[in-house]
Protein backbone atom coordinates (compact mmCIF):
# COMPACT_ATOMS: atom_id res chain seq x y z
CA UNK A 1 0.00 0.00 0.00
CA UNK A 2 3.08 2.49 0.95
CA UNK A 3 4.97 1.92 -1.98
CA UNK A 4 1.09 2.06 -4.18
CA UNK A 5 1.01 5.83 -2.80
CA UNK A 6 4.39 6.59 -3.25
CA UNK A 7 3.97 5.79 -6.87
CA UNK A 8 1.26 7.09 -7.47
CA UNK A 9 2.34 10.41 -5.94
CA UNK A 10 5.63 10.24 -7.77
CA UNK A 11 3.80 9.74 -11.68
CA UNK A 12 1.24 12.49 -10.48
CA UNK A 13 4.20 14.81 -9.65
CA UNK A 14 5.54 14.18 -12.81
CA UNK A 15 3.33 14.59 -15.16
CA UNK A 16 1.44 17.64 -13.17
CA UNK A 17 5.18 19.11 -13.34
CA UNK A 18 5.24 17.79 -17.29
CA UNK A 19 1.87 20.15 -17.93
CA UNK A 20 2.92 23.21 -16.42
CA UNK A 21 6.71 22.38 -17.57
CA UNK A 22 5.43 23.42 -20.81
CA UNK A 23 3.13 25.87 -22.91
CA UNK A 24 0.39 23.56 -22.96
CA UNK A 25 -1.16 24.19 -19.63
CA UNK A 26 -1.35 28.07 -20.13
CA UNK A 27 -2.88 27.67 -23.95
CA UNK A 28 -5.14 25.45 -22.29
CA UNK A 29 -6.46 27.00 -19.59
CA UNK A 30 -6.81 30.32 -21.66
CA UNK A 31 -8.83 28.69 -24.19
CA UNK A 32 -10.78 26.83 -21.71
CA UNK A 33 -11.53 30.27 -19.39
CA UNK A 34 -12.50 32.73 -22.89
CA UNK A 35 -14.34 29.87 -24.36
CA UNK A 36 -16.22 29.36 -21.32
CA UNK A 37 -16.74 32.96 -21.25
CA UNK A 38 -18.36 33.24 -24.53
CA UNK A 39 -20.84 30.85 -24.15
CA UNK A 40 -21.56 32.08 -21.06
CA UNK A 41 -22.15 35.90 -21.74
CA UNK A 42 -22.65 35.76 -25.43
CA UNK A 43 -24.34 32.95 -26.20
CA UNK A 44 -26.42 32.14 -23.05
CA UNK A 45 -26.50 35.73 -22.50
CA UNK A 46 -25.70 35.59 -19.15
CA UNK A 47 -27.02 39.29 -18.23
CA UNK A 48 -30.04 38.60 -19.93
CA UNK A 49 -31.68 35.46 -18.05
CA UNK A 50 -31.47 38.03 -14.99
CA UNK A 51 -31.02 34.44 -13.11
CA UNK A 52 -28.50 34.15 -9.83
CA UNK A 53 -27.18 30.73 -11.18
CA UNK A 54 -24.42 29.26 -13.23
CA UNK A 55 -26.69 27.35 -14.94
CA UNK A 56 -25.77 29.45 -18.15
CA UNK A 57 -22.40 28.30 -17.30
CA UNK A 58 -22.70 24.51 -16.40
CA UNK A 59 -25.07 23.64 -19.90
CA UNK A 60 -22.05 24.60 -22.60
CA UNK A 61 -19.38 22.70 -20.34
CA UNK A 62 -20.31 19.51 -22.15
CA UNK A 63 -19.00 21.12 -25.39
CA UNK A 64 -16.01 23.04 -24.39
CA UNK A 65 -15.11 19.48 -22.93
CA UNK A 66 -15.48 17.86 -25.90
CA UNK A 67 -12.44 19.11 -27.72
CA UNK A 68 -10.23 20.56 -24.48
CA UNK A 69 -10.09 17.40 -22.86
CA UNK A 70 -9.54 15.20 -25.57
CA UNK A 71 -6.68 17.36 -26.37
CA UNK A 72 -5.42 16.95 -23.29
CA UNK A 73 -5.41 13.13 -23.24
CA UNK A 74 -4.31 12.50 -26.00
CA UNK A 75 -0.71 12.50 -25.00
CA UNK A 76 -1.68 10.42 -21.85
CA UNK A 77 0.40 7.27 -23.45
CA UNK A 78 0.88 8.10 -27.11
CA UNK A 79 3.29 10.21 -26.27
CA UNK A 80 4.98 7.69 -24.24
CA UNK A 81 4.54 5.03 -26.71
CA UNK A 82 6.21 7.35 -29.05
CA UNK A 83 9.43 8.25 -27.33
CA UNK A 84 9.99 4.95 -25.90
CA UNK A 85 9.53 5.77 -22.54
CA UNK A 86 7.01 3.85 -21.94
CA UNK A 87 9.34 0.95 -22.23
CA UNK A 88 11.38 2.72 -19.45
CA UNK A 89 7.95 3.15 -16.92
CA UNK A 90 7.05 -0.67 -17.61
CA UNK A 91 10.59 -1.79 -16.50
CA UNK A 92 11.02 0.12 -13.52
CA UNK A 93 9.49 -1.30 -10.34
CA UNK A 94 5.59 0.05 -10.55
CA UNK A 95 2.44 -1.47 -11.55
CA UNK A 96 0.08 -0.44 -14.42
CA UNK A 97 -2.29 0.10 -11.71
CA UNK A 98 -0.16 2.71 -10.22
CA UNK A 99 0.58 4.27 -13.81
CA UNK A 100 -2.62 4.31 -15.63
CA UNK A 101 -4.15 5.80 -11.80
CA UNK A 102 -1.36 8.66 -11.00
CA UNK A 103 -1.29 9.56 -14.75
CA UNK A 104 -5.40 9.89 -14.85
CA UNK A 105 -5.42 11.76 -11.80
CA UNK A 106 -2.55 14.62 -12.56
CA UNK A 107 -4.90 15.10 -15.97
CA UNK A 108 -7.90 15.25 -13.82
CA UNK A 109 -6.41 17.62 -11.15
CA UNK A 110 -5.03 19.58 -14.04
CA UNK A 111 -8.58 20.03 -15.32
CA UNK A 112 -9.94 20.72 -11.83
CA UNK A 113 -7.34 23.36 -11.47
CA UNK A 114 -8.79 25.18 -14.54
CA UNK A 115 -12.54 24.38 -13.74
CA UNK A 116 -11.87 26.23 -10.26
CA UNK A 117 -10.23 29.23 -12.28
CA UNK A 118 -14.06 30.17 -13.35
CA UNK A 119 -14.05 31.52 -9.65
CA UNK A 120 -14.73 34.91 -11.17
CA UNK A 121 -18.23 33.29 -12.33
CA UNK A 122 -19.06 32.94 -8.67
CA UNK A 123 -18.32 36.26 -7.63
CA UNK A 124 -19.54 37.80 -10.70
CA UNK A 125 -23.16 36.20 -9.63
CA UNK A 126 -23.07 36.43 -5.81
CA UNK A 127 -22.17 40.10 -6.47
CA UNK A 128 -25.31 40.56 -8.74
CA UNK A 129 -27.61 38.45 -7.06
CA UNK A 130 -28.15 35.99 -4.26
CA UNK A 131 -27.67 32.58 -5.86
CA UNK A 132 -27.86 29.40 -4.10
CA UNK A 133 -24.00 28.44 -3.30
CA UNK A 134 -24.99 24.65 -2.38
CA UNK A 135 -26.61 24.26 -6.03
CA UNK A 136 -22.67 26.20 -7.56
CA UNK A 137 -21.09 24.00 -5.29
CA UNK A 138 -23.22 20.81 -6.55
CA UNK A 139 -22.90 22.22 -10.21
CA UNK A 140 -18.86 21.95 -9.99
CA UNK A 141 -18.78 18.83 -8.49
CA UNK A 142 -21.03 17.60 -11.78
CA UNK A 143 -18.50 19.51 -13.92
CA UNK A 144 -15.42 18.12 -11.94
CA UNK A 145 -16.87 14.30 -12.45
CA UNK A 146 -17.87 14.74 -16.04
CA UNK A 147 -14.49 16.12 -16.66
CA UNK A 148 -12.94 12.66 -15.36
CA UNK A 149 -15.75 10.77 -17.32
CA UNK A 150 -13.95 12.82 -20.54
CA UNK A 151 -10.57 12.11 -19.65
CA UNK A 152 -10.98 8.72 -18.68
CA UNK A 153 -12.53 7.82 -22.44
CA UNK A 154 -9.23 9.98 -23.41
CA UNK A 155 -6.71 8.42 -21.39
CA UNK A 156 -8.28 4.75 -23.10
CA UNK A 157 -7.96 5.90 -26.79
CA UNK A 158 -4.49 7.26 -25.85
CA UNK A 159 -3.19 3.48 -25.08
CA UNK A 160 -4.24 2.29 -28.27
CA UNK A 161 -2.23 4.28 -30.41
CA UNK A 162 1.40 5.96 -30.88
CA UNK A 163 -0.18 8.61 -32.90
CA UNK A 164 -1.57 11.25 -31.10
CA UNK A 165 -3.95 12.83 -33.84
CA UNK A 166 -5.55 9.39 -33.72
CA UNK A 167 -5.88 9.26 -30.23
CA UNK A 168 -7.70 12.58 -30.39
CA UNK A 169 -10.18 11.95 -33.28
CA UNK A 170 -11.14 8.52 -31.40
CA UNK A 171 -11.87 10.38 -28.00
CA UNK A 172 -13.70 13.25 -29.27
CA UNK A 173 -15.72 10.73 -31.57
CA UNK A 174 -16.65 8.57 -28.66
CA UNK A 175 -17.08 11.91 -26.26
CA UNK A 176 -19.17 12.77 -28.81
CA UNK A 177 -21.76 9.95 -28.94
CA UNK A 178 -21.82 9.59 -25.38
CA UNK A 179 -22.99 13.32 -25.33
CA UNK A 180 -25.55 12.97 -28.24
CA UNK A 181 -27.46 10.24 -27.32
CA UNK A 182 -28.28 11.95 -24.12
CA UNK A 183 -29.42 15.75 -25.62
CA UNK A 184 -33.02 16.37 -25.89
CA UNK A 185 -33.41 16.50 -29.29
CA UNK A 186 -31.17 13.14 -30.13
CA UNK A 187 -33.82 11.46 -27.76
CA UNK A 188 -36.91 13.03 -29.14
CA UNK A 189 -36.05 11.57 -32.44
CA UNK A 190 -35.01 8.55 -30.83
CA UNK A 191 -38.56 8.02 -28.96
CA UNK A 192 -40.71 8.39 -32.57
CA UNK A 193 -39.70 4.97 -32.84
CA UNK A 194 -38.02 2.94 -30.79
CA UNK A 195 -39.61 2.05 -27.13
CA UNK A 196 -39.33 4.27 -23.94
CA UNK A 197 -37.59 1.52 -21.97
CA UNK A 198 -34.95 1.55 -24.77
CA UNK A 199 -35.11 5.48 -25.00
CA UNK A 200 -33.99 5.70 -21.08
CA UNK A 201 -31.09 2.95 -21.08
CA UNK A 202 -29.98 5.11 -24.12
CA UNK A 203 -30.31 7.71 -22.40
CA UNK A 204 -28.79 6.86 -19.00
CA UNK A 205 -25.66 5.46 -20.68
CA UNK A 206 -25.12 9.42 -21.45
CA UNK A 207 -23.25 12.24 -19.48
CA UNK A 208 -25.55 15.15 -19.78
CA UNK A 209 -28.76 13.76 -17.26
CA UNK A 210 -26.31 12.82 -14.85
CA UNK A 211 -24.40 15.55 -15.00
CA UNK A 212 -27.52 18.45 -15.53
CA UNK A 213 -29.22 16.76 -12.60
CA UNK A 214 -25.94 18.11 -10.01
CA UNK A 215 -26.37 21.49 -12.07
CA UNK A 216 -29.53 21.50 -10.48
CA UNK A 217 -28.00 20.84 -7.14
CA UNK A 218 -29.04 17.46 -6.83
CA UNK A 219 -26.60 15.22 -5.39
CA UNK A 220 -28.27 11.88 -6.59
CA UNK A 221 -25.73 8.65 -5.21
CA UNK A 222 -26.86 7.10 -8.66
CA UNK A 223 -24.84 9.97 -10.94
CA UNK A 224 -22.08 9.10 -8.43
CA UNK A 225 -22.10 6.14 -9.62
CA UNK A 226 -22.44 6.05 -13.20
CA UNK A 227 -19.60 8.71 -12.82
CA UNK A 228 -17.18 6.33 -10.65
CA UNK A 229 -18.20 3.04 -13.06
CA UNK A 230 -17.70 5.17 -16.46
CA UNK A 231 -14.28 6.05 -14.99
CA UNK A 232 -13.38 2.98 -13.57
CA UNK A 233 -14.32 0.57 -16.66
CA UNK A 234 -12.04 2.79 -19.46
CA UNK A 235 -9.06 3.11 -16.95
CA UNK A 236 -9.43 -1.07 -16.43
CA UNK A 237 -9.81 -1.32 -19.80
CA UNK A 238 -7.06 1.04 -20.41
CA UNK A 239 -4.73 -1.22 -18.37
CA UNK A 240 -5.92 -4.23 -20.32
CA UNK A 241 -4.87 -2.35 -23.36
CA UNK A 242 -1.52 -2.01 -22.37
CA UNK A 243 -1.05 -4.80 -21.05
CA UNK A 244 -1.49 -6.46 -24.39
CA UNK A 245 0.04 -4.04 -26.47
CA UNK A 246 2.64 -4.71 -24.69
CA UNK A 247 3.59 -7.96 -27.19
CA UNK A 248 4.07 -5.80 -30.06
CA UNK B 1 22.36 -14.66 -11.45
CA UNK B 2 20.15 -13.83 -14.76
CA UNK B 3 18.80 -17.03 -16.43
CA UNK B 4 17.28 -16.68 -19.76
CA UNK B 5 15.39 -19.94 -19.43
CA UNK B 6 14.05 -21.18 -23.47
CA UNK B 7 12.63 -17.55 -24.33
CA UNK B 8 10.76 -17.69 -27.69
CA UNK B 9 8.97 -14.69 -28.96
CA UNK B 10 6.95 -14.88 -32.22
CA UNK B 11 5.22 -11.41 -33.92
CA UNK B 12 2.54 -13.22 -35.59
CA UNK B 13 3.44 -15.59 -37.85
CA UNK B 14 7.22 -14.51 -37.55
CA UNK B 15 10.21 -15.91 -35.28
CA UNK B 16 11.62 -13.03 -33.28
CA UNK B 17 13.59 -15.17 -30.82
CA UNK B 18 13.43 -19.06 -30.90
CA UNK B 19 14.15 -21.11 -27.83
CA UNK B 20 17.07 -18.96 -26.04
CA UNK B 21 18.54 -19.93 -22.94
CA UNK B 22 21.61 -18.59 -21.45
CA UNK B 23 22.98 -17.65 -17.35
CA UNK B 24 25.22 -14.65 -16.48
CA UNK B 25 26.84 -15.15 -13.57
CA UNK B 26 28.01 -12.64 -10.83
CA UNK B 27 30.92 -11.12 -11.74
CA UNK B 28 30.89 -11.72 -15.23
CA UNK B 29 29.95 -9.00 -18.37
CA UNK B 30 27.91 -10.76 -21.20
CA UNK B 31 28.23 -9.38 -24.67
CA UNK B 32 25.18 -10.26 -26.03
CA UNK B 33 25.92 -9.82 -29.88
CA UNK B 34 24.04 -9.87 -33.32
CA UNK B 35 23.44 -8.60 -36.87
CA UNK B 36 20.82 -5.54 -36.90
CA UNK B 37 16.92 -7.37 -36.81
CA UNK B 38 18.54 -10.99 -34.96
CA UNK B 39 16.19 -10.77 -32.18
CA UNK B 40 18.42 -8.64 -29.63
CA UNK B 41 16.63 -6.04 -28.40
CA UNK B 42 13.71 -8.32 -28.31
CA UNK B 43 15.69 -11.00 -25.83
CA UNK B 44 16.37 -7.96 -23.72
CA UNK B 45 13.26 -6.95 -23.58
CA UNK B 46 12.06 -10.13 -22.53
CA UNK B 47 14.64 -10.24 -19.55
CA UNK B 48 13.05 -6.80 -18.20
CA UNK B 49 9.72 -7.98 -18.31
CA UNK B 50 8.66 -5.26 -21.25
CA UNK B 51 7.73 -7.82 -23.43
CA UNK B 52 5.88 -10.88 -22.43
CA UNK B 53 7.78 -14.07 -24.08
CA UNK B 54 5.75 -16.25 -25.92
CA UNK B 55 7.31 -18.92 -23.86
CA UNK B 56 9.93 -19.82 -21.51
CA UNK B 57 11.06 -17.08 -18.85
CA UNK B 58 13.75 -15.40 -17.64
CA UNK B 59 14.87 -15.28 -13.62
CA UNK B 60 16.74 -12.34 -12.40
CA UNK B 61 18.31 -13.67 -8.66
CA UNK B 62 15.95 -16.08 -8.25
CA UNK B 63 12.98 -13.78 -9.04
CA UNK B 64 10.89 -15.18 -12.29
CA UNK B 65 10.22 -12.06 -14.70
CA UNK B 66 6.80 -13.27 -15.15
CA UNK B 67 5.75 -14.67 -11.80
CA UNK B 68 7.35 -11.83 -9.24
CA UNK B 69 7.76 -9.29 -11.84
CA UNK B 70 8.16 -6.32 -9.54
CA UNK B 71 10.84 -8.39 -7.44
CA UNK B 72 12.66 -8.71 -10.10
CA UNK B 73 12.41 -5.45 -11.99
CA UNK B 74 13.42 -3.56 -8.86
CA UNK B 75 16.81 -5.57 -8.86
CA UNK B 76 17.71 -4.75 -12.47
CA UNK B 77 19.35 -1.30 -13.72
CA UNK B 78 17.60 -1.18 -17.51
CA UNK B 79 18.93 1.20 -19.86
CA UNK B 80 17.18 0.59 -23.04
CA UNK B 81 17.22 0.64 -26.74
CA UNK B 82 18.04 4.75 -28.22
CA UNK B 83 18.05 5.84 -24.30
CA UNK B 84 14.54 7.42 -23.84
CA UNK B 85 14.06 10.11 -21.61
CA UNK B 86 11.26 12.61 -21.26
CA UNK B 87 11.77 15.26 -23.06
CA UNK B 88 10.04 18.21 -21.44
CA UNK B 89 12.62 17.09 -17.95
CA UNK B 90 15.49 18.76 -16.52
CA UNK B 91 17.89 16.49 -15.70
CA UNK B 92 17.47 16.30 -12.35
CA UNK B 93 13.87 16.45 -12.20
CA UNK B 94 13.99 12.91 -14.28
CA UNK B 95 16.40 11.28 -12.45
CA UNK B 96 14.53 12.48 -9.12
CA UNK B 97 11.12 10.63 -10.02
CA UNK B 98 13.26 7.16 -11.08
CA UNK B 99 14.92 6.98 -7.45
CA UNK B 100 11.42 8.18 -6.45
CA UNK B 101 9.95 5.18 -8.22
CA UNK B 102 13.03 3.12 -6.98
CA UNK B 103 11.63 4.37 -3.49
CA UNK B 104 14.61 6.73 -2.38
CA UNK B 105 13.12 10.00 -0.40
CA UNK B 106 14.72 12.98 1.04
CA UNK B 107 18.27 12.76 1.50
CA UNK B 108 18.70 9.50 0.46
CA UNK B 109 17.29 10.49 -3.13
CA UNK B 110 19.38 13.34 -3.24
CA UNK B 111 22.55 11.81 -2.62
CA UNK B 112 21.71 9.41 -5.36
CA UNK B 113 20.83 11.77 -7.93
CA UNK B 114 24.16 13.82 -7.35
CA UNK B 115 25.97 11.19 -7.05
CA UNK B 116 25.02 9.36 -10.50
CA UNK B 117 25.08 12.97 -11.98
CA UNK B 118 29.23 13.17 -10.83
CA UNK B 119 29.65 9.58 -11.95
CA UNK B 120 28.28 10.22 -15.33
CA UNK B 121 29.43 13.60 -16.03
CA UNK B 122 26.62 15.59 -16.15
CA UNK B 123 26.95 18.12 -13.76
CA UNK B 124 27.08 20.82 -16.19
CA UNK B 125 23.54 19.90 -18.06
CA UNK B 126 21.46 18.96 -14.50
CA UNK B 127 19.59 21.49 -15.17
CA UNK B 128 18.99 21.75 -18.38
CA UNK B 129 15.87 20.34 -20.36
CA UNK B 130 16.30 16.77 -22.03
CA UNK B 131 15.10 17.70 -25.35
CA UNK B 132 17.91 20.23 -25.46
CA UNK B 133 20.73 18.00 -24.66
CA UNK B 134 23.10 16.60 -27.36
CA UNK B 135 23.02 12.64 -28.08
CA UNK B 136 25.72 11.50 -25.95
CA UNK B 137 24.08 13.77 -23.13
CA UNK B 138 20.95 11.91 -23.31
CA UNK B 139 22.67 8.87 -23.50
CA UNK B 140 24.52 9.28 -20.51
CA UNK B 141 21.09 10.56 -18.34
CA UNK B 142 19.56 7.36 -19.24
CA UNK B 143 23.16 5.38 -18.14
CA UNK B 144 22.86 7.49 -14.90
CA UNK B 145 18.91 6.14 -14.45
CA UNK B 146 19.89 3.22 -14.58
CA UNK B 147 22.89 2.88 -11.97
CA UNK B 148 20.83 5.18 -9.62
CA UNK B 149 20.00 2.09 -6.96
CA UNK B 150 23.28 0.28 -8.05
CA UNK B 151 21.57 -2.41 -8.83
CA UNK B 152 23.07 -6.03 -8.74
CA UNK B 153 21.97 -6.86 -12.19
CA UNK B 154 22.50 -4.36 -15.10
CA UNK B 155 20.79 -4.38 -18.71
CA UNK B 156 22.02 -2.31 -21.02
CA UNK B 157 20.97 -2.04 -24.99
CA UNK B 158 23.67 -0.52 -26.82
CA UNK B 159 25.29 1.30 -24.14
CA UNK B 160 27.71 3.16 -25.74
CA UNK B 161 25.40 4.33 -28.65
CA UNK B 162 25.84 8.11 -30.04
CA UNK B 163 28.82 8.93 -27.40
CA UNK B 164 32.62 9.96 -28.76
CA UNK B 165 35.71 8.17 -28.46
CA UNK B 166 36.71 9.49 -25.13
CA UNK B 167 32.88 9.19 -23.55
CA UNK B 168 32.96 5.57 -24.85
CA UNK B 169 36.05 5.07 -22.89
CA UNK B 170 35.16 6.39 -20.17
CA UNK B 171 31.53 4.67 -19.82
CA UNK B 172 33.21 1.46 -20.71
CA UNK B 173 35.91 1.58 -17.99
CA UNK B 174 32.79 2.13 -15.52
CA UNK B 175 30.88 -1.08 -17.21
CA UNK B 176 34.34 -2.92 -16.09
CA UNK B 177 34.74 -1.66 -12.65
CA UNK B 178 31.08 -2.33 -12.19
CA UNK B 179 31.11 -5.79 -13.72
CA UNK B 180 33.21 -7.20 -10.98
CA UNK B 181 30.37 -7.22 -8.53
CA UNK B 182 27.48 -7.29 -10.76
CA UNK B 183 25.94 -9.42 -13.20
CA UNK B 184 25.68 -7.51 -16.77
CA UNK B 185 24.23 -7.82 -19.86
CA UNK B 186 24.87 -5.54 -22.73
CA UNK B 187 24.12 -5.84 -26.56
CA UNK B 188 26.28 -4.19 -29.15
CA UNK B 189 27.50 -4.67 -32.58
CA UNK B 190 30.73 -2.91 -31.57
CA UNK B 191 33.43 -5.81 -31.66
CA UNK B 192 35.82 -4.01 -30.12
CA UNK B 193 33.75 -2.58 -27.19
CA UNK B 194 33.26 -6.82 -26.56
CA UNK B 195 37.20 -7.19 -26.52
CA UNK B 196 37.70 -4.51 -24.07
CA UNK B 197 34.92 -4.86 -21.19
CA UNK B 198 32.99 -8.55 -22.02
CA UNK B 199 34.17 -11.71 -20.13
CA UNK B 200 32.13 -13.54 -22.17
CA UNK B 201 30.66 -13.50 -25.40
CA UNK B 202 26.54 -15.01 -26.90
CA UNK B 203 25.93 -14.55 -30.66
CA UNK B 204 22.62 -14.50 -32.14
CA UNK B 205 21.46 -14.42 -35.74
CA UNK B 206 18.06 -15.28 -36.48
CA UNK B 207 16.99 -15.79 -33.20
CA UNK B 208 18.84 -18.52 -32.51
CA UNK B 209 22.04 -18.62 -30.15
CA UNK B 210 25.06 -19.59 -32.55
CA UNK B 211 27.99 -19.02 -30.25
CA UNK B 212 28.36 -19.03 -26.43
CA UNK B 213 31.92 -18.73 -25.04
CA UNK B 214 34.82 -16.24 -23.88
CA UNK B 215 36.36 -13.63 -26.58
CA UNK B 216 39.36 -15.39 -26.40
CA UNK B 217 37.75 -18.78 -27.03
CA UNK B 218 35.71 -17.84 -29.85
CA UNK B 219 38.90 -15.61 -31.53
CA UNK B 220 40.51 -19.58 -32.22
CA UNK B 221 37.80 -20.52 -34.18
CA UNK B 222 38.25 -17.13 -36.23
CA UNK B 223 38.54 -18.59 -39.75
CA UNK B 224 42.05 -16.15 -39.93
CA UNK B 225 43.22 -17.86 -36.35
CA UNK B 226 46.61 -19.38 -36.53
CA UNK B 227 47.12 -17.68 -40.14
CA UNK B 228 51.00 -16.22 -40.52
CA UNK B 229 51.67 -13.00 -41.98
CA UNK B 230 54.96 -11.40 -43.09
CA UNK B 231 56.09 -9.05 -45.23
CA UNK B 232 59.63 -9.32 -47.21
CA UNK B 233 60.82 -6.75 -50.33
CA UNK B 234 60.57 -7.93 -53.19
CA UNK B 235 57.51 -8.78 -56.39
CA UNK B 236 55.77 -12.20 -57.27
CA UNK B 237 57.57 -12.91 -60.72
CA UNK B 238 61.27 -13.09 -58.30
CA UNK B 239 60.32 -16.64 -57.60
CA UNK B 240 60.84 -15.87 -54.08
CA UNK B 241 57.57 -17.73 -52.83
CA UNK B 242 57.82 -20.46 -55.58
CA UNK B 243 58.46 -23.37 -52.89
CA UNK B 244 56.77 -21.59 -49.84
CA UNK B 245 53.23 -24.20 -50.10
CA UNK B 246 55.58 -27.30 -50.11
CA UNK B 247 56.55 -26.53 -46.52
CA UNK B 248 55.07 -29.19 -44.45
CA UNK B 249 51.59 -27.89 -42.33
CA UNK B 250 51.11 -24.81 -45.38
CA UNK B 251 47.43 -25.20 -46.67
CA UNK B 252 47.11 -22.39 -48.92
CA UNK B 253 49.94 -19.19 -49.72
CA UNK B 254 48.32 -15.81 -50.42
CA UNK B 255 50.57 -13.41 -51.76
CA UNK B 256 49.72 -9.64 -52.03
CA UNK B 257 52.32 -7.36 -54.02
CA UNK B 258 52.58 -3.70 -53.94
CA UNK B 259 55.29 -1.36 -54.14
CA UNK B 260 58.09 -3.94 -54.28
CA UNK B 261 56.65 -5.13 -50.85
CA UNK B 262 55.28 -8.97 -51.00
CA UNK B 263 52.31 -8.88 -48.11
CA UNK B 264 51.69 -12.69 -47.54
CA UNK B 265 49.48 -14.92 -45.84
CA UNK B 266 50.35 -18.28 -45.11
CA UNK B 267 46.91 -20.65 -44.32
CA UNK B 268 47.83 -23.35 -41.92
CA UNK B 269 46.65 -27.32 -42.66
CA UNK B 270 45.85 -26.89 -38.69
CA UNK B 271 45.54 -23.44 -37.32
CA UNK B 272 46.45 -24.72 -33.54
CA UNK B 273 49.78 -25.75 -34.60
CA UNK B 274 50.89 -22.99 -37.85
CA UNK B 275 54.14 -24.13 -39.23
CA UNK B 276 56.41 -21.11 -37.96
CA UNK B 277 59.20 -22.50 -37.97
CA UNK B 278 59.18 -23.95 -41.31
CA UNK B 279 58.36 -20.71 -42.83
CA UNK B 280 61.08 -19.01 -40.90
CA UNK B 281 63.77 -21.22 -42.50
CA UNK B 282 62.15 -21.48 -45.62
CA UNK B 283 62.74 -17.74 -45.14
CA UNK B 284 66.49 -17.66 -44.17
CA UNK B 285 67.27 -20.30 -46.92
CA UNK B 286 66.09 -17.84 -49.57
CA UNK B 287 67.77 -14.97 -47.92
CA UNK B 288 64.82 -12.98 -47.91
CA UNK B 289 65.28 -9.67 -45.71
CA UNK B 290 61.43 -10.10 -43.40
CA UNK B 291 60.14 -6.66 -42.77
CA UNK B 292 57.21 -7.81 -40.60
CA UNK B 293 56.16 -11.42 -39.52
CA UNK B 294 53.25 -12.18 -37.35
CA UNK B 295 50.85 -14.88 -36.59
CA UNK B 296 47.29 -14.15 -36.15
CA UNK B 297 45.56 -14.95 -33.01
CA UNK B 298 42.41 -14.56 -34.83
CA UNK B 299 39.90 -11.54 -34.83
CA UNK B 300 36.34 -11.85 -33.37
CA UNK B 301 35.14 -9.63 -36.60
CA UNK B 302 35.76 -12.76 -38.52
CA UNK B 303 34.10 -15.22 -36.04
CA UNK B 304 31.00 -12.86 -36.08
CA UNK B 305 30.57 -13.08 -39.88
CA UNK B 306 31.42 -16.85 -40.29
CA UNK B 307 28.81 -17.52 -37.67
CA UNK B 308 25.76 -14.86 -38.75
CA UNK B 309 26.24 -15.70 -42.31
CA UNK B 310 26.52 -18.76 -42.36
CA UNK B 311 22.97 -19.11 -40.97
CA UNK B 312 21.62 -16.47 -42.90
CA UNK B 313 22.21 -18.69 -45.94
CA UNK B 314 20.59 -21.67 -43.71
CA UNK B 315 17.68 -20.10 -43.78
CA UNK B 316 17.57 -18.62 -47.29
CA UNK B 317 17.84 -22.58 -48.65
Amino acid sequence: MNRFLRNTKGVIKRELGGYFGSPLAYVFIVIFLVLCGFFTFVVSGFYELGQADLRAFFQWLPWTYLFLIPAVSMRLWAEERRTGTLELLLTLPTTLTELVLGKFLAAWLFIIIALLLTFPLVLTVSYLGDPDLGVIFSGYLGSALLAGAYLSIGSMTSSLTRNQVISFILSVVICLVVVLVGWPPVINSISTWAPIWLVEVVAGFSFVPHSASMERGIVDLRDLLYFASMIFFMLFANGVILQNRRTS
Amino acid sequence: MIEARNLTKHFGSRVAVDNVSFTVERGEVLGFLGPNAAGKSTTIRMLTGFLPPTAGTAVIGGNDILKSSLAARSEIGYLPENAPAYPDMTVTGFLEFVAEIRGFSGGEKRRRVGKVIERCFLPEVRFQVISTLSKGFKQRVCFAQSILHDPKFLIMDEPTDGLDPNQKHEVRSMIREMGRDKTIILSTHILEEVEAICTRVVIIANGKIVADNTPEKLKLQAPDHGVVHFSIPGDLSSGLLADLDQVAGVERVDPLAADGVLRVSVYPRDPKNPPVAGIISYLQGKGAQVHSFQVAEGRLDEFFRGVTTSTDAEVQI
